[in-house]
């Protein structure tokens, strides 16, 4: 009987907090989407129009420019933020300062971080989260697995067995030098995902990357952003450099540029770039599905 | 005053000494009164002034509701958590800072007879940039070790240890013959701030993107991070800092007829060197540990007062202090509002504000000479 009382007790307490739960589930129509990805895919599962302001990392698509923004995601100041009446921030990881996000949440303004990880399982999850989020379970599921089904389709053309291309990522800082991939960097983790092998080892993240260092490893295909592209004035001007000349990729011209978010995002475009980059490692047996998103 | 008596000339000499002394001693009430005033209309105008419009009346309600007095117009738990908890520690965050890098700066130039110096110069800035620029490149193994509560204060308190070891070694470093070598003293502390600089810029190359881009905020200032329990211990020791130098505004006036004169006049210029150092240090270090590095605040303060009231360090200094806190916050108004719903960096704002006006007082003052 005790036992009894005591599980009705638990019961109660858990069942508080459900309903409370449930009297949010009512899709909140003033949403903030804090990240990049956070913004493409509330656009791509159609909740892109409760969106009320985003952050400068939200680039794409195109309807996020227009909207307000309130600064850069780890830079975020409560203010302004609770000024647009928001009633749900949905907000990549990592996001903050962590007493902004307090305040934020001490406002009552419903707040859902989202985990990020640089991987198809991350990438689908992070789908999911912000779909639940945005009370739209249903058209983030069929998105997910729309994504999945192409991301399989792009993974099955990379031909097995063969040796896999020899891969660089680069992307320049203003007029400085180059800075390339390296090991658990994003940019490293798609160039494994699409069937390449990075060349630039021994580092990790982002960093500068040594001239000399880039004729050893002799890639055989550079991937560079299209901001990078324009910034050093084409493929052609490319090849004709002193540090790449030498290499195979400026030799044969297999100097490819992608939008950056497309790329690297691991978010809503992700089986786009997926596609595009296999096609790029493999010309003769992958196709890409249409134009980059 | 009774020894003289019956001299009649000498009393008169006395009388006009002593008139001087009054007429010096309202000047100073006067420039400090009329600071405060100024002071007080910008810490008005930062508590009143956000993205979110609150009127002043609910503002003022607000503020007698956390006196425990009855209120006169209501208000939501919004507006009470906008105002106490995100504009309030703000602004005290932003008079203190000000007041604290003004203050330094009036000081410093001062004590080392320079119109160039400022908190800056003497390695406390690039100390506390580098202690903070640690902390974000390589603080978050450090920061899983510690107890949730404190982790927030990590990089603060480095922050802090880093300006106080700059400033140390700057200070070990210009020791010689029992005396303190103020050329030595600047020197070491442009070659530390340049050392700072490589610091600086090797966890910037170590560093993955985010913490790049934090670097970079940090390095451009911000008073967003402002809340009272971050404050407290940092306000303590401003305050500390801050009333410590105060004391020697006669020492400085004396200090300016050059140190063998201030010793004949009953001053030890070497204690007061030491302990004005160590003042400056506790101040701005703290300061700086929490909005990073903000600049021409402490350079341009105590000039603009100078050519306003004079250069007398008794007036200089408190006046220095209200109207640097009342510049900051002027600065970070600008600095919510110019791009909102985003916030622009203060560091920007002094700079962009700080330089040109500065350049302008200098050119108009071209003829009089002296600073």
């Amino acid at each position: 009987m005790r036992r009894f009382t005591r599980v009705l007790i638990v019961a109660h307490c858990l069942g508080l907090p459900l309903w409370s739960m449930m009297a949010l589930a009512e899709p909140a129509k003033r949403v903030i989407s804090i990240g990049g990805d956070i913004t493409e895919i509330l656009f791509a599962i159609g909740a892109g129009d409760r969106i009320v302001a985003v952050d400068t990392t939200s680039r794409y698509p195109a309807a996020a420019l227009a909207l307000p923004n309130v600064g850069y995601m780890r830079q975020l100041s409560a203010e302004p933020i609770l000024a647009l009446a928001p009633d749900h921030i949905i907000a990549v990881a990592d996001s903050g300062p962590k007493e902004v996000i307090a305040i934020l949440r001490q406002a009552g303004v419903r707040f859902t971080e989202i985990p990020d990880a640089p991987s198809v399982e991350g990438a689908l999850a992070k789908i999911r989260a912000v779909a639940a989020a945005a009370d739209s379970v249903e058209a983030g599921a069929a998105f997910a697995s729309s994504i999945s089904a192409r991301i399989d389709a792009a993974l099955a053309a990379v031909p097995q067995g063969q040796a896999k291309p020899r891969a660089l990522f680069l992307f320049s800082v203003g007029r400085g030098g180059l800075m390339a991939g390296g090991e658990t960097s994003s940019a490293d983790a798609m160039i494994q995902l699409a069937g390449g092998r990075n060349i630039a080892t021994g580092f990790s993240g982002y960093k500068p990357f040594e001239p000399e260092a880039m004729l050893a490893a002799d890639p055989e295909i550079i991937i560079v952003t299209e901001r990078t592209m324009a910034a050093l004035g084409g493929v052609e001007e490319i090849r004709a450099q002193p540090q790449f000349a030498a290499t195979q990729a400026a030799r044969t011209g297999r100097i490819v540029a992608f939008d950056g978010a497309l790329l690297l995002g691991f978010g809503a475009r992700l089986a786009s770039g997926i596609e595009h980059l296999t096609a790029a490692f493999y010309p003769e047996a992958a196709r890409p599905s249409g134009k980059p998103e | 005053m009774t020894a003289l008596a019956g001299a009649s000339g000498r009393d008169a000499r006395a009388f006009t000494i002593e008139a001087r002394l009054l007429k010096a001693r309202k000047a100073v009430l006067w420039s400090v009164a009329a600071s405060a005033i100024v002071l007080a209309v910008m810490v008005l105008a930062g508590l009143g002034f956000g993205a979110v419009r609150i009127s002043p009346a609910v503002s003022l309600s607000i503020g007698l509701s956390k006196l425990g007095l009855p209120t006169f117009a209501e208000f939501t738990a919004r507006d009470d958590l906008i105002l106490s908890a995100i504009r309030a520690p703000r602004t005290a965050l932003g008079m203190l800072a000000g007041g604290a890098l003004a203050l330094s700066g009036a000081a410093l130039q001062g004590l080392f007879r320079n119109p160039l110096a400022d908190p800056t110069l003497i390695g406390v800035s690039s100390g506390a940039a580098l202690g903070a620029v640690a902390v974000i490149v390589l603080g978050a193994p450090a920061a899983a070790l510690l107890p949730t509560y404190l982790q927030a204060s990590l990089l603060p308190t480095a922050a802090f240890c880093g300006g106080l070891a700059a400033i140390g070694i700057v200070y070990v470093i210009a020791q010689h013959d029992g005396g303190t070598n103020i050329a030595t003293l600047l020197l070491a502390g442009a070659a530390l701030t340049a050392i700072c600089g490589a610091g600086i810029g090797l966890f910037i190359f170590l560093g993955d993107d985010q913490q790049i881009r934090d670097i970079n905020f940090w390095m451009l200032g911000s008073l967003s991070g402002a809340n009272w329990k971050a404050l407290a211990p940092a306000a303590a020791l401003i305050l500390a800092g801050m009333l410590g130098i105060l004391r020697f505004g006669a020492a400085l006036d004396a200090l300016s007829l050059g140190e063998a004169d201030a010793h004949n006049l009953g001053f030890e210029p070497e204690k007061l060197k030491r302990w004005l150092i160590v003042c400056c240090a506790l101040a701005t270090g703290a300061a700086v540990s929490l909005t990073g590095v903000i600049g021409f605040v402490g350079l341009v303060t105590p000039h603009v007062v100078r050519m306003m009231i004079g250069p007398g360090h008794r007036a200089l200094l408190p006046t220095s202090l209200l109207l640097g806190g009342a510049l900051m916050l002027a600065a970070d108004i600008l600095s919510r509002t110019v791009a909102a719903p985003a916030e622009l960096p203060i560091g920007i704002v002094t700079a962009a504000i700080g330089g040109p006006f500065f350049l302008w007082l200098l050119v108009r003052g071209r003829g009089q000479g002296g600073w």
